[in-house]
């Protein structure tokens, strides 16, 4: 079945295949990744079958490895992805996403009293409970849970 | 201290509290001192707040230094349009420290980034106001001549109220036990329930005045506001169950001292105000002392 899927996107030499996005997130990811200034061959998939999510998404990027603090940006939005590193068409590392300490420029605060609902400041949030990803604003120090994270 | 930022009550340290309670007990020894010659101070009032505004003006001019801003953001260059941001790196450019007041909440922490020269903030929002905080602590400590081992009763707004919130914080480096007394409605939030639970101090809910504060060294009291209610019933049923009278206070301690931010509404009767532990007046004054003793430790002349 894992094969099957992985066909549907062709294979890369060198680089990067990040699984197990949700199909709906895939460009978010592109976009908080800033693959959409890659210069190298992307090779995006959408609303591929997947028996844990239904439908997922899959970005292979050839060429380019990704530092573990890059990857973990996307921890708010795919927190299930899988990261494989493929060297010589092997997947040479797995990786998996990391909630990080810190998360700026990707959530908006839910606090609309916040400056950064009023003025163009990057948002910053430290993240207080990594399970339940509650961030704590790094401005207006309100409290934004899970369920009222908005992606920007 | 020195060219830091005083923006949330958690930017200081228990050893940074010590020392402006230190340094403003010299400043009320001696509050005229010529330290600021030469230097000059930005008020930024976004928003009105005499009292706060005075406060700090009192305490520069004291100490000899030069005020530039505005009172409220009705006669500035905000009113135009400008961005915080702009107004922010413009005045930064006039002056040695900015001291500002802003309805949004997180613009002094912003202000602070964007800025060249230190920020103390005058109240951003429903945020902070750290400087009413370091006040209560100085007259805690005048009072009770200690900040240790105190008996801390907090009534009213306990929700939206932030200064019970900035004083639990600060207090909390001082094993105090407390007690709330406040309306089902303006609780003090979990999450600070928890960060004394996490810290193994005692706290105590209460929803009426009972025999508790007869144990009390300090009762702080915060105002109910009316605009905190969707439901003004609601209002109606709790807005004169915290109101602390004269008769009340018959058992309570010897050292027992009333504490309010300012200003009062109806919340603490006047006739309160003649008993020798209404200390609301006097610890108004200390924020001028207090004040001294921040500006001056900012700007590295103490
Ligand atoms: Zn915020």
């Amino acid at each position: 079945m894992k094969e099957l899927t992985e066909l549907k996107v062709s294979a890369i030499k060198d680089g990067t295949v990040i699984d197990h996005i949700p199909a709906k997130l895939v460009f978010k990811v592109v976009s908080i990744l800033t693959l959409e200034k890659i210069e190298t061959q992307v090779t995006i998939g959408i609303n591929l079958k997947s028996q844990k999510l239904g439908t997922k998404g899959i970005i292979k990027i050839s060429d380019k490895f990704f530092k573990q603090n890059e990857i973990n940006k996307i921890a708010l939005i795919a927190p299930a992805a899988k990261i494989n590193i493929i060297k010589g068409y092997e997947v040479v590392e797995k990786k998996i996403v990391e909630v990080p300490d810190e998360i700026v420029g990707i959530a908006k605060c839910m606090n609309p009293k916040c400056i950064t609902n009023f003025e163009s400041v990057t948002t910053k949030f430290k993240v207080v409970d990594k399970k339940k990803i509650s961030l704590k604003c790094h401005f207006c120090e309100k409290i934004t849970l899970k369920e009222h994270i908005e992606i920007l | 201290m020195k060219n830091k930022s005083l923006i949330s009550i958690t930017d200081y340290s228990k050893e940074n509290y010590l020392r402006i309670i230190e340094l403003a007990a010299e400043f009320e020894k001696s509050p005229v001192q010529n330290l600021l010659n030469g230097k000059v101070i930005a008020c930024l009032f976004f928003e009105p707040s005499t009292r706060t505004r005075l406060s700090f003006e009192s305490a520069i001019n004291r100490l000899g230094g030069r005020v530039i801003g505005f009172a409220d953001s009705g006669t500035s260059s905000v009113q135009k349009g400008e961005s915080l941001k702009d107004t922010i790196m413009t005045v930064a450019k006039y002056c040695d420290l900015i001291i500002m007041r802003h309805p949004v909440e997180g613009s002094a922490r912003y202000a602070s980034e964007v800025a060249k020269v230190p920020v103390i903030n005058a109240g951003d929002g429903a945020n902070q106001h750290p400087t009413q905080c370091l006040l209560d602590l100085y007259s805690i400590q005048k009072t009770q001549g200690k900040l240790n081992n105190l008996n801390i009763c907090m009534i009213g707004d306990l929700k939206y109220g932030r200064t019970v919130h900035s004083l639990l914080m600060a207090m909390s480096y001082f094993n105090p036990t407390f007690h709330f007394i406040s309306p089902e409605l303006l609780k003090m939030p979990d999450e600070y329930k928890l960060y004394l639970e996490n810290l193994g101090i005692k706290y105590f809910e209460h929803e009426e005045f009972t025999g508790f504060i007869s144990e009390a060294d300090i009762i702080y009291v915060t105002r109910v506001q009316k605009e905190r209610f969707s439901d003004p019933i609601e209002y109606e049923k709790v807005k004169n169950a915290y109101i602390l009278k004269n008769n009340m206070l018959e058992k309570t301690k010897s050292n027992m001292r009333i504490l309010h931010p300012l200003p009062r509404v109806n919340e603490i009767h006047t006739d309160v105000d003649e008993n020798a532990k209404a200390y609301y007046f006097i610890q108004a004054l200390n924020g001028v002392y207090v004040r001294q003793a921040i500006i001056t430790s900012i700007l590295g002349l103490k």
